[in-house]
């Protein structure tokens, strides 16, 4: 099935633009929209409005007719194997799944000072308008900051009761994260925690399979908000307490 | 302002009895405020002395100074920055030089008090005179062109990263219309527990606030209001670490008005509530000297939590936030107390409680020159829709006369602003406040209809909340999660470390000279009135 825009009449082709050039706003600057839109590939363009923004800048409201069409058919889009859950279904999972509230705890450890990843995470106003764990009503979330020691944040861990730990590495210089990881799996261990909480990591030079090899139940890399964790970790725990049963 | 008749039939003793709560809920933090200094309280002293500069490596000369002073700074840093441009005959700039250099000043041996207290006398003079001579310049620009303050004035946010672009925006935007141009931060510059120096063109969805950066603003918005025939104004953002010394360098600059909030740091940014109440302190001191409005950050509260459900706790937000701009020597009409637009669309009667809240607030603070903060939580990508909701967003606004008028942009959860976004908020903005000038002296409201009723309900939970923050007591309050549902142990969060008692003797002659100038401590702190 080939497809166009529609307007008013099947196949039309009709499409609304708006755009700005950086131009005085002018007869001349009218018809260099025109044009502009002509060469985009649109033909019968009716530039219906112009504002100048400054002296230099006029800003556009323009229509045009496209014919170019597409085969539907042809079209393919795989679902995300990770599909993620939004906040308001996370919550809404955690209150029918696990019916409390989840535990989280969150560092960027070692001599590790940026918290940018661990705050994008963790903070209340989260980052690109995903919201942070924070502001998540069914997870209590605590965000120790920067520079904490792996002794510090497990002690914290077992004083919340957390259910998982975030542990967020940036600095990956001479791999030192790497170091400092395995430290922390290493006290987990020893400590017994390992069973009681989830251990999750994240940086930019972060993946699944190098936090699975360190022994983390999983690990983030760019681009990741708040939802994949969030969503991770209900999931795991959920997993865990129908296993147990 | 002119004196505003009730519409909503709020109580008077109501009103009152919260303001009381709220002074009784400042009163013992104000304490601990009164015996303690910070970091960046005395970095910021240093900088209104003339510290400045940095290493080639990026390290400012104020926290150079900081780091030598190390556990000194209880007792002030001032004396010792006084002291080596006394014992090495520099001027500050000079000086400031050889400390970027490796000049270590506390190595000097102290000299007399008296020699301190000269030169510091000198240096304050010449502070007091370059910040007068910024409120003069600035009062002058206004009463020239047209004098008292229009409302809402339009108020525009440009982000770009780089200075020099914003420049570009700035300008575009206050052609238009816009009354107001800020400047947003980087990411996480709130963090900082340094202010960078110098120009810069690289920021992550804003740019860094440097004093550099800061002149660069104004000097091209001035540019832009003499062409005008409009005095531009321009806002940085007065929070997180570095608070005093964003204040100390927009007095500097003459900056206009300041994003500063006593606890949105503590709650938002994790930053520690005993270093955040002692900076807002000082920093509050340091704008009113420079006759520069402060907002407050209430809207965040409603992107936290329900805007219907959480209502009152805006209002005791805006209460507690007043009566420590009092207690910082702040008149009201210096005081952009916060509150937004933010009832999800879908609400029955939703525009009607936006409505009650807005005038409320209105009516409850007559004198201050409100911030009103548009929709952004409920945009989305649908940009029609979001246009829809900005124009009521801007009829609430002219509606009940609020001052600050944060334009919303269509394009709000999709990309920082488009010239053109621009364009089109200010476009609808200026379009909204004419066509209905006259409105807010044409309607009243019923005594028992949803407007009326909504203000009420929420004047009364702002006073059952209050009551029960100043039983509990704010840090435990806050401790406790009081505030925007969120968290914080007092001895938790960043910056924590940076605080001091002030040991016997502290000396700070910036201090002394804002207390005495803004007559704190002079005549009691109940005022409720600037």
């Amino acid at each position: 099935m080939l497809i166009k825009p529609y307007g008013d009449t099947s196949g039309d082709g009709a499409v609304q633009l708006s755009f700005t050039l950086p131009v005085k706003n002018c007869g001349r600057a009218k018809e260099a929209a025109r044009l502009y839109a002509q060469k985009l590939g649109f033909h019968k363009v009716d530039v219906v409005h112009a504002a100048a923004l400054s002296e230099e800048f006029t800003f556009f409201v323009a229509y045009g007719k496209t014919e170019v069409g597409l085969d539907y058919d042809k079209v393919e889009y795989a679902e995300a194997v990770n599909d993620c859950m939004s906040m308001d279904a996370v919550n809404e999972f955690i209150k029918t799944h696990l019916r409390r509230k989840l535990v989280i705890v969150g560092a960027c450890t070692g001599t590790d000072a940026h918290t940018v990843g661990i705050d994008a995470i963790m903070n209340m106003k989260g980052y690109n308008h995903h919201f942070g764990l924070e502001r998540y009503p069914m997870i209590e979330a605590f965000n120790l900051g920067s520079q904490v020691p792996n002794e510090k944040l497990l002690s914290y861990a077992r004083q919340v009761k957390a259910d998982a730990v975030l542990v967020s590495q940036i600095v990956t210089q001479k791999d030192v994260h790497i170091k400092n990881l395995t430290e922390l799996v290493e006290l987990a261990e020893a400590e017994k925690l390992r069973g009681e909480m989830l251990l999750v990591v994240g940086g930019p030079r972060v993946n699944n399979k190098l936090a699975k090899e360190l022994g983390y139940d999983a690990g983030f890399g760019p681009g990741t908000y708040a939802e994949h964790v969030a969503t991770f970790v209900a999931r795991k725990l959920h997993e865990r307490m129908s296993g147990k049963k | 302002m002119t004196p505003v008749k009730s519409k909503l039939g709020l109580s008077k003793p109501k009103i009152a009895k919260a303001r009381e709560l709220a002074a009784d809920i400042a009163a013992p933090v104000q304490e601990f405020i009164d015996g303690h200094t910070t970091v960046t309280i005395e970095r910021a002293t240093l900088r209104l002395l003339g510290a400045d500069g940095a290493t080639s490596d990026g390290v400012p000369v104020p926290n150079l100074i900081a780091s030598q002073c190390a556990d000194k700074l209880s007792g002030g840093a001032a004396r010792y920055y006084l002291n080596a441009l006394i014992k090495q005959d520099r001027t500050p700039a000079e000086l400031n030089k050889e400390i970027a250099c490796g000049l270590d000043i506390t190595k000097f041996e102290l000299t007399d008090l008296g020699r301190i207290r000269n030169k510091a006398e000198e240096a304050v003079k010449g502070m007091d005179a370059r910040i007068a001579g910024n409120v003069a310049h600035r009062n002058s620009e206004l009463a020239r062109n047209g004098g008292a303050m229009k409302s809402p004035l339009i108020y525009v946010i440009v982000a770009t990263g780089n200075i020099y672009e914003d420049v570009k925006q700035a300008q575009a935007a206050a052609g238009e219309g816009a009354d107001i141009i800020a400047v947003i931060r980087t990411t996480a510059q709130s963090l900082l527990d340094y202010v960078p120096y110098g120009a810069t063109t690289e920021g992550f969805g804003g740019t860094y606030a440097t004093q550099e950066n800061f002149r660069i603003m104004r000097a091209a918005l001035d540019e832009t209001g003499s062409k005008e025939g409009r005095y531009i104004r321009l806002v940085n953002y007065c929070s997180g670490l570095c608070m005093p010394e964003i204040a100390a360098m927009g007095a500097l600059e003459r900056l206009d008005m300041m994003l500063n909030d006593s606890m949105y740091g503590i709650l938002f940014r994790d930053i520690n509530m005993y270093r955040t109440f002692t900076d807002q302190f000082f920093s509050r001191m340091i704008n009113s000297a420079a006759d520069i409005i402060i907002n407050t950050g209430e809207d965040n509260y409603l992107t936290t939590s329900d805007a219907v459900e959480k209502a009152h706790t805006v209002l005791a937000s805006q209460l507690i936030n007043e009566k420590f701009a009092f207690n910082a020597g702040m008149p009201a009409r210096l005081m952009g107390l916060g509150h937004a637009y933010e009832i999800d669309p879908e609400l029955k009667n939703g525009f009607l409680y936006e409505y009650a809240q807005a005038l409320m607030a209105r009516e409850i603070f007559p004198d201050h020159p409100l911030k009103y903060m548009p929709p952004t939580k409920f945009m989305t990508g649908d940009i029609f829709k979001g246009y829809a909701m900005n124009t009521l967003f801007n009829f609430v606004s002219r509606a009940t006369g609020q001052s600050i008028e944060l334009l919303g942009m269509l394009t709000e959860a999709i990309h920082t602003p488009y010239l053109q976004d621009r364009h089109l908020a200010i476009e609808n903005a200026l379009y909204v406040h004419n066509t209905m000038a006259g409105f807010m002296d044409e309607v009243e409201f019923k005594k028992e209809g949803v407007m009326a009723r909504r203000a009420r309900q929420v004047l009364d939970e702002t006073i059952e909340m209050l009551s029960d923050v100043k039983r509990r007591g704010l840090f435990s309050a806050i401790e406790t999660g009081m505030f925007a549902e969120i968290k914080r142990p007092r001895d938790g969060g960043k910056g924590f470390d940076g605080v001091y008692e002030k040991a016997p003797g502290y000396y700070n002659p910036v201090e002394d000279f804002l207390k005495k100038k803004l007559e704190i401590g002079r005549r009691p702190r109940a005022a409720s009135r600037g």
